[in-house]
């Protein structure tokens, strides 16, 4: 930067700052805040980001439908959520205005590009009048900024054209943004470098646009301020930022190792899971084989396959896709193998919302197949969670030679956050034997081998895989007679095959973290939850705790079996608030099997729960 | 099993009693690769059947190999994900005609294109068995059954005209009154480097008796089963008295007399071009014309599960093997001083 010496702005302190980019689906905004995200990040400040984007790859530009949005929270403390509402919001155009305006807390800052306020933009966006103009922004901050002219112009000496010098509007903004709140320029400028290598003019016009827009928060006299946000204290240690299909396909990647076996993915491209399919189709030099199947049904057979056959095996998807793979997941628990099933969930019914976040497969993990098919249910809580959640899964996969489903949403997909970057000498070892002997006798007292012969602790049958000598036997989907496999129609080996694989999963209780009670424990209400309301739910109950409300909260990661300590714990409270984004499944779930009155606190609106939602819940709960 | 150069059909034959129905194709079918499989010299713990539903899909049960009873019609998807598992294994799929070419059809076609080694067996008797006679895909139109009284109104397809659009490389058809040429065809399906697809012509006695008759009696073969062998003309007839004639506008039988041996046109496996199988495939639309069996093509093409094995390879020699610890840092990281 050129004039830093002059600076006359006064620096205020903030203690945290919620700042929403919006604008069209083709003005980068995602690119934007994921830039601001990751300059705050290496100014050590804790952070969450939420992203939100439409459906469609490039929706109508100008419209309400096609804005894509980027939320992103930096604090000097501890954060685990995006923040509720916007202080500031960067509005590209009328239609980014209209849409996010509602949510901008009083007295917010907007940052407004001013040439994007033409008749034609006003009414695809629906205004009847501009609102630069009629009032509307009465009561903010509003910093009209003609972005794209002062874009052009900043990227004219370099022979850009003008059309192609509007593209680069939102590195401008970013710069405007980046001034205000006191970010460090060159990790963005090496970035841009990096981005954008071998496309010369490209990175010459980012960077002009970028420096342009820092230079005008310096240097016109129209910000009266700019903002610092100080490190957070954070745990000492080596950071990165996560996203959470991001720390999801890391995780798979680390069962590999982990597991001592190949990895192989079984997938087919859905949003909000493909970027999972994306990541692990990158990391060949792991041994991972990723597997774009035809479909749904075959992404998940061709998984079964490879599990029968030895290999650590997943298969990714979201909720339409999950309803596709219900039978082989049947198949899965008739043949006992180990295998892994993600659902990234999103909104539904069918179709539904497939960008928007939503948690409504729970129901359909646990109960979704037909008969009597129980499956463990792991639940990653948070962005880098969703890590952990990766290998949890897979050790009991393994271990209980099962399939395991891995539920994750929409929002921890896509958002991101600190991570604390674990030692990858201290993650567990998750390997297991596979049989390479006869396990039995036959009646002349020769060896056989028993498929079905389980292992009395974990109630887990042999992995004999195809390859192994004198191991030979038939599986399939008809009822196995215990022990030997073979097909049997016996009314009596049915039932107790039942019992048996119902047993094998009920089991895993003993093998599995008691549930933890965090806030209060002794007070008269406990919020329960699961999957990714955790950062929402502690937020709110540290902000009840502030204003005095006793609260307990408990999160669920093994959502099937639960905790063996979880109807203790229920049993101690008067009152139990469940919040999920879904029409009360958890809730469901535990009053059913522990006879408790669980309320559920719902939200379906394809936005997750911010904390307030939570905290009002709370107050009333209490009757505060 | 470690000296498996001596292995008898015995040694193929698991403990488990065979419950087709007396003078089920099935039986000859099974007893074709039970014969085989001694003399390819292969191992019994390398050797998979995977199946889907249907009477076929009983067969991995009376394999002593491993073997995998699936769900209906996936069993080429699951193959799939197995062959890729491990390439040393032999995986072969075993399915009806509902099996594959209806609810799994879509997986069929997917596994031919890729190419990848599975060899599938499609037992082909035009009708749904195991559900007590409905008609298939592949019934004549006008098939009068349980759930199509009134008689099919749907155009059946013909399975090797449909690998062969699939992209497959390797495609051939037999039938389960010949043994000898069932073994000699499944063995040219199992030397193929990748997806092999074989139409066996199955008779089910039950609710399709004699369906295939007009071409597999014994008395009628000559005049009906035209045999394609690679290099040769296209001949048939107790005297090779008719062959096939290939022009744009397809394949049509023609005496040899008539047209002159050179008019008669020579079969190439090989041939990069699907086209002229295709022709061959489209000779006889009906069980009642003369129709070609044996190899329609056999195409060198790169085997799908070694070429994903090589990707890993090349991965990892250009990149180094995985770590973790460098991964989880990839995105860039930031320390937090105690």
């Amino acid at each position: 930067m050129t004039q830093t010496e002059t600076r006359q702005h006064p620096v205020e302190e903030l203690d945290e700052v919620v700042i929403r980019f919006a604008g069209d689906s083709g003005d980068g905004m995602q690119l934007t805040g994921d830039r601001f995200t990751s300059a705050s990040a290496v100014m050590g400040n804790d952070l969450s980001t939420l992203p939100e984007f439409p459906a469609e790859i490039r929706a109508p530009a100008g419209t309400i439908a096609g804005v894509s949005v980027f939320q992103v929270r930096i604090s000097d403390f501890d954060i685990s959520t995006p923040g509720d509402a916007p202080d500031v919001l960067v509005a590209m155009n009328p239609a980014a205005l209209k849409s996010q305006l509602p949510r901008v807390v009083q007295g917010g800052i907007i940052i407004i590009n001013t040439d994007a306020f033409n008749d034609r933009n006003l009414e695809k966006a629906g205004y009847e009048s501009n609102p630069l103009e009629d009032g509307t922004l009465e009561g903010y901050r509003v910093y009209p900024v003609p972005m794209t002219d002062l874009t052009r112009r900043s990227t004219e000496h370099l022979g850009v054209k003008p059309r192609d010098a509007e593209r680069s509007k939102n590195f401008f903004a970013l710069g405007v943004v980046s001034w205000m709140f006191t970010r460090p320029v060159e990790p963005t400028i090496d970035w841009i470098h990096q981005k954008f290598a071998g496309k010369e003019l490209v990175i010459a016009a980012n960077e002009a646009a970028f420096k342009a827009g820092y230079n005008y928060g310096e240097t016109a006299e129209i910000f009266e301020a700019h903002y610092e946000i100080k490190s957070a204290h954070m745990p000492p240690g080596e950071y990165t930022n996560v996203n959470g299909n991001t720390a999801l396909s890391w995780g798979i990647v680390a069962t590999g190792g982990l597991a001592k076996l190949p990895v192989f993915l079984g997938s087919y491209p859905i949003t909000p899971a493909s970027d999972i399919l994306h990541e692990l189709s990158r990391r060949k030099n792991f041994g991972i084989r990723t597997f774009q199947a035809e479909d749904e049904i075959a992404a998940c057979g061709a998984a079964l396959g490879a599990a029968y056959g030895g290999n650590l095996a997943y298969t990714t998807t979201s909720g339409p896709g999950l309803a596709l793979k219900t039978e082989t997941i049947g198949l899965a628990v008739s043949l006992e193998v180990p295998l892994v099933i993600v659902d990234v969930q999103r909104g539904g019914p069918s179709t539904g919302l497939p960008t928007k976040p939503e948690a409504a497969d729970l129901l359909m993990a646990m109960y979704g197949r037909n008969s009597e098919s129980p499956i463990p249910i792991v639940a990653a809580k948070s962005p880098s969670d969703c890590f952990f959640a990766a290998i949890e899964a897979a050790r009991i996969a393994l271990k209980y030679r099962t399939p395991v489903m891995l539920l994750s949403d929409g929002f921890l997909a896509n958002s991101s956050e600190p991570w604390l970057l674990p030692d990858v000498d201290s993650l567990p070892d998750i390997s297991v034997e596979k049989a390479t002997q006869p396990n039995g006798m036959d009646e002349d007292g020769n060896p056989v081998f028993l498929p079905y012969l389980r292992d009395p602790e974990t109630l887990a049958r042999p992995w004999a895989v195809p390859g192994t000598p004198g191991l030979e036997h038939r599986v399939g989907g008809l009822e196995k007679e215990d022990p030997t496999g073979n097909v049997s129609y016996d009314p009596a080996n049915h039932a107790h095959m039942i019992e048996l694989r119902a047993a094998k999963v009920a089991g895993i209780a003993k093998d599995i973290p008691e549930v933890e009670v965090h806030g209060n424990p002794d007070a008269d209400l406990l919020v329960l939850g699961w999957g990714s309301t955790w950062g929402a739910i502690d937020a709110a109950a540290h902000r009840a705790a502030d204003r005095g409300m006793d609260v307990a909260y408990a999160h669920l990661t093994h959502l099937n079996p639960f905790p063996s300590n979880l109807g203790e714990v229920l049993s101690r409270y008067d009152r139990i608030l469940v919040p999920e984004m879904n029409c009360g499944q958890l809730s469901r779930l535990v009053r059913a099997e522990y006879l408790v009155d669980a309320q559920s606190l719902s939200k379906m609106n394809g936005v997750p729960f911010t904390s307030g939602e939570i905290l009002a819940a709370i107050a009333e709960q209490l009757g505060a | 099993m470690t000296d498996v150069q001596t292995t008898t059909r015995k040694d193929w034959m698991s403990d488990q009693e065979v419950r087709w129905c007396p003078g089920c194709g099935d039986y000859s079918i099974l007893a074709a690769v039970q014969f085989l499989l001694p003399e390819l010299g292969v191992k019994r713990e390398n050797t998979v059947f995977v199946s889907g539903i249907g009477c076929a899909a009983r067969f991995p049960y009376y394999m002593n190999t491993y073997g995998m009873h699936s769900i209906h019609g996936r069993a080429p998807a699951i193959a799939t994900g197995l062959a890729l598992s491990n390439p040393d294994l032999d995986v072969w799929v075993i399915g009806g005609d509902g099996d594959m070419l209806s609810i799994g059809g879509n997986h069929l076609i997917h596994a031919m294109r890729r190419n990848v080694r599975v060899k599938i067996l499609l037992f082909n008797n035009m009708i749904y068995g195991l559900t007590k006679g409905q008609y298939s895909p592949t019934s004549e139109v006008g098939k009068v059954t349980k759930s199509s009284p009134f008689g099919s109104l749907d155009r059946p397809f013909d399975p090797v005209s449909l690998a062969l659009g699939a992209e497959a490389g390797f495609v051939a058809r037999t039938h389960d009154m010949d043994r000898k040429h069932m073994m000699a065809t499944f063995r040219r399906a199992w030397e193929h480097d990748g997806s092999a697809l074989v139409e066996i012509f199955q008779n089910c006695n039950v609710f399709n008796d004699g369906a295939w008759g007009d071409l597999t009696k014994k008395a009628n073969r000559a005049n009906m089963l035209i045999e394609l062998k690679h290099g040769e003309p296209i001949r048939f007839g107790a005297n090779d008295e008719f062959g096939v004639v290939i022009d744009c506008d397809g394949a049509r039988v023609a005496e040899v007399a008539e047209v002159g041996l050179d008019a008669i046109a020579v079969h190439d496996e090989k041939a990069e071009d699907p086209s002229v199988a295709f022709m061959l495939s489209r000779l006889a639309l009906t069980p009642h014309q003369p129709t070609p069996i044996g190899v329609f093509r056999a195409a060198d093409r790169p085997e799908y599960s070694q070429a994903t094995n090589q990707q890993l390879l090349d991965a990892q020699a250009k990149l180094g093997g995985g770590d973790l610890a460098a991964l989880l840092r990839s995105g860039g990281t930031w320390t937090v001083e105690g």
